[in-house]
């Protein structure tokens, strides 16, 4: 039997990315705020340069109920399912902004409006067909004041490229207009990122620093970015890498009104008889709790949003909380991250102390930056080159084909090559298709007993042809850096479990459509809030990190603005 | 429903019984090439304690990890990385719970050696040594009359990895000792901050290395560099 907390206005499911932003704005309103977070607080003594730990050994990420919870996942609905044995999602007060890349970018405005934007310019023929995809409610300038928010109150460094509406060849020129520029100057580049640059500009294209929540200065009191490499999958020793744990949720909980619960394992979302919700029931060490709100923002990552639904079931939502439409797990999408593109140089790179925020972007085949009329497909990709290696890495170097795998000759190879090759991030467009969802395995349980999400999605030829169109313009922009060998890994299959999932819970006007309204509250239950990439409808070319903490920031402002109709 | 987790594919990797194994037909010497190994006077050196593996075992795993990564013209190896201990002292901690699919991956590589070649792994040439590890890799050494009863290529692909985390990995875990791994690679050392100047230095070669694990630095948490083992994933 749960023993019943005191009551509070908003419970907050999650204080990472998503959570961790809202609770700021929320306490600032006013409101007692209580925030349950599944894992523990750590800090910057935690965060070693130790790659053996972060990068071999996974560690915080193993040992987290994340990985107790790792979805299957399977190509459709004839196919077999797997299961990795992790993932890089992570608990903790900060959630997986302790140890991600920190990369910090808008979406462009087309991600806003796909559909209308690609009948416009090519006609409804063009939209792929299965592709459930929708305008999002809103436009870009809907959000631009939201974005503007968390880049100043987290801090993001960058380099503007349209300051409204007036272009600056510094930075991105493709981006929506911004009201002012970043609060700091982007993150310093490398003599290889130089290099990098300079082709790019050879081949005519536009190549400009991307943006980071790492501090390039030191910024609110926090020390600027030591590049010290140890930032991919690792938390930041100085407090340099912006974490919702190092700002907004510090400052929420000193404001007086934020109540932080670590290790406070949520495993129901409840509701009243009138089918609104009543606060939600948690586990710590062995102990059941409900904690009574006037109103709850679900702010786990997409896959544990998706399921805390599907497992709160009651008499007014017998499929799952804010399910009576069905939409719960649809329009799901896993960011086509893959189809790699790798290069070997003639020359060491110098790249041993850099952090994957740190490179140069080029956005001429993302989106609808460049004329798909004679294309056969829509949408495009972000190419990505960053500064990124440590030493057990390097030794594990694909040979490009010079060399076998161990032995004297590999040994030669890798004295001569370790640090002479650079694997390029391409994200692409990724579509929603009727045939990708999300819903509960019937097979496999958490240790409590609960159901794991199942993915169910493939790339269609959509994200094929994208993967293989900007790969070739990757292989293009590396000879033209000198490289001397390429390599490319497949163009897409099975969509498996990742940090950049998309959708289950997507955010529209039609709730036959949709399971949020356009502030991300639930059309079923209007007391329930959703927060975190499982509301976006598109995924954009690029990090969804900084828009899935702009809107948490507009849920929550709305939610303190239009309190009373929430919540009557 | 299939499921592939590591540990999984990791028992499957020898399949035959630890019965299989011949203790009693290995020499006891220190391999030849560990250069670490201090001189003891007489004949027999005393053999460097292991914490899990037998000395059988060990002496399998020093033969097959200096071939890995040989002690050549390019410099020392992982025989002087120390990579074999970093594997023994893992068995008894983070990788606790592979030592089931080592003992049974040591058991079949024995028996393979011995069926295709007609002595143990540690009695054969170099060049035999590599052949036997070349099946291994390959997925040869697999298969009814064969050595692993599973695939061999669990088991090679597992010895790999650990070798390369031994040789190649933070000396806090007993491996890459001298730094000789990443001197080999030019790797400048573990820093807490690499300053644009740095950066210069490092750019103009002049960057010196510094040989210093991460836990040589003040203040960092040891009690976290204990964990299960995954593979290695996007982070971003």
């Amino acid at each position: 039997m749960a023993t019943n907390l005191p009551g509070t206005d908003v419970v907050v499911v999650g204080l990472g990315a998503a959570g961790g932003i809202a609770v700021y704005p929320l306490a600032q309103a006013g409101l007692d705020v209580v925030g349950l977070e599944a894992g523990n607080v750590l800090t910057k003594r935690d965060f070693a340069p130790d790659e053996i730990r972060n990068n071999v050994r996974d560690w915080p990420m193993a040992i987290q109920k994340a990985n107790h919870e790792v979805p299957t996942a399977r190509p459709n609905a004839q196919s077999p399912t797997t299961r990795l044995a992790s993932h890089p999602m992570m608990n903790g007060v900060g959630g997986t902004t302790l140890h991600y890349w920190a990369q910090s970018w808008r979406l462009n405005p087309w991600d806003f409006k796909v559909v209308s934007e690609t009948k416009r310019r090519y006609g409804a023929s063009r939209l792929p067909a299965g592709s459930t995809v929708e305008d999002w409610p809103f436009g870009y300038e809907e959000l631009e004041p939201f974005y503007d928010k968390v880049e100043w109150e987290i801090g993001v460094s960058g380099q503007a490229g349209n300051v409204s509406g007036k272009t600056d060849p510094r930075g991105n020129i493709f981006e929506g207009p911004r009201k002012r520029d970043y609060p700091m100057p982007p993150l310093r580049w490398t003599g290889f990122i130089e290099r990098m640059a300079e082709a790019a500009k050879s081949l005519g294209w536009h190549a400009f620093p991307g943006p980071a929540a790492i501090n390039s200065r030191s910024y609110q009191n926090r020390s600027g970015c030591m590049y010290h490499g140890f930032c991919n999958r690792g938390g930041c020793h100085v407090d340099a890498k912006n974490s919702t744990a190092v700002t907004t949720i510090p400052r929420a909980e000193a404001t007086g009104r934020l109540k932080v619960v670590s290790r406070a394992h949520v495993t129901s979302i409840d509701v009243d008889m009138r089918g609104r919700v009543s606060g939600v029931t948690y586990v710590t060490d062995g102990q059941e709790f409900f904690q009574p709100a006037k109103a709850v923002l679900l702010a786990s990552y997409t896959y544990e949003n998706t399921r805390m639904l599907l497992l709160s079931k009651s008499k007014p939502f017998p499929n799952g909380l804010s399910n009576n439409h069905g939409q719960v797990g649809r329009h799901y999408i896993s960011h086509h991250q893959g189809a790699g593109v790798s290069a070997l140089f003639p020359f060491d790179l110098k790249a041993w102390y850099g952090l994957p925020a740190q490179g140069v972007a080029v956005d001429n085949f993302a989106d609808d930056n460049f004329n798909h009329g004679d294309l056969d497909f829509i949408g495009g990709g972000n190419l990505w080159v960053y500064s990124d290696r440590r030493p057990l890495g390097a030794a594990n170097m694909n040979t490009f084909g010079r060399a076998p795998a161990w032995g004297s000759a590999w040994k030669a190879f890798i004295k001569e090559n370790a640090d002479r090759s650079n694997t390029s991030y391409i994200q692409k467009t990724t579509l929603p298709y009727d045939t990708n969802y999300l819903d509960l395995d019937p097979q496999f349980k958490d240790p409590l007993g609960f159901p794991v999400i199942r993915i169910t999605g493939e790339y269609k030829e959509n994200e094929q042809r994208v993967a293989a169109f900007t790969q070739d313009k990757m292989e293009q922009w590396y000879r033209a850096a000198g490289a001397i060998e390429v390599l490319r890994t497949p163009v897409g299959g099975t969509m498996m479990p990742t940090t950049h999932s998309y959708g289950g819970t997507r955010m529209g006007d039609n709730p036959e459509t949709s399971v949020v309204d356009r502030y991300g509250f639930s059309h079923e239950a209007p007391n329930l809030g959703v927060l975190g990439a499982s509301v976006m409808g598109t995924s954009g070319a690029r990090n969804p990190t900084l828009t899935v903490q702009a809107l948490a920031w507009r849920t929550a402002e709305h939610l303190a603005k239009d309190w009373k109709n929430i919540t009557a | 429903m299939k499921v592939i987790s590591r540990r999984e594919l990791l028992r499957t990797a020898g399949a035959v019984g630890a019965a299989a194994m011949a203790t009693d037909a290995f020499p006891v010497a220190a391999p030849s090439t560990s250069q670490t190994t201090p001189p003891s006077g007489a004949a027999a050196a005393p053999r460097e304690a292991y914490e899990r593996l037998t000395a059988t075992e060990s002496d399998m795993l020093e033969a097959i990890v200096a071939r890995l990564i040989p002690t050549d013209a390019n410099g020392p190896g992982a025989i002087e990385a120390r990579a074999a201990h970093y594997i023994d002292r893992a068995l008894a901690g983070a990788l606790a719970d592979q030592l089931e699919a080592y003992r049974a991956g040591f058991a079949a590589f024995d028996r393979y050696c011995r069926l295709s070649r007609g002595k143990p792994f540690v009695d054969l040439s170099a060049t035999d040594q590599d052949s036997v590890l070349i099946d291994v890799e390959s997925g040869s050494a697999t298969g009814s009359g064969a050595g692993f009863t599973g695939s061999s290529v669990a088991f090679f692909n597992m010895v790999k990895a650990h070798t390369w985390q031994g040789t190649f990995g933070d000396p806090y875990y007993g491996g890459n000792a001298n730094f000789v791994g990443w001197d080999l690679i030019g790797y400048p050392g573990v820093r807490t901050m690499v300053t644009a100047a740095d950066q210069q230095r490092l750019e103009k070669n002049e960057l010196t290395p510094n040989h210093r694990s991460a836990y040589d630095f003040d203040g960092f948490n040891k009690a976290t560099a204990r964990a299960a083992s995954h593979g290695d994933q996007h982070g971003d």
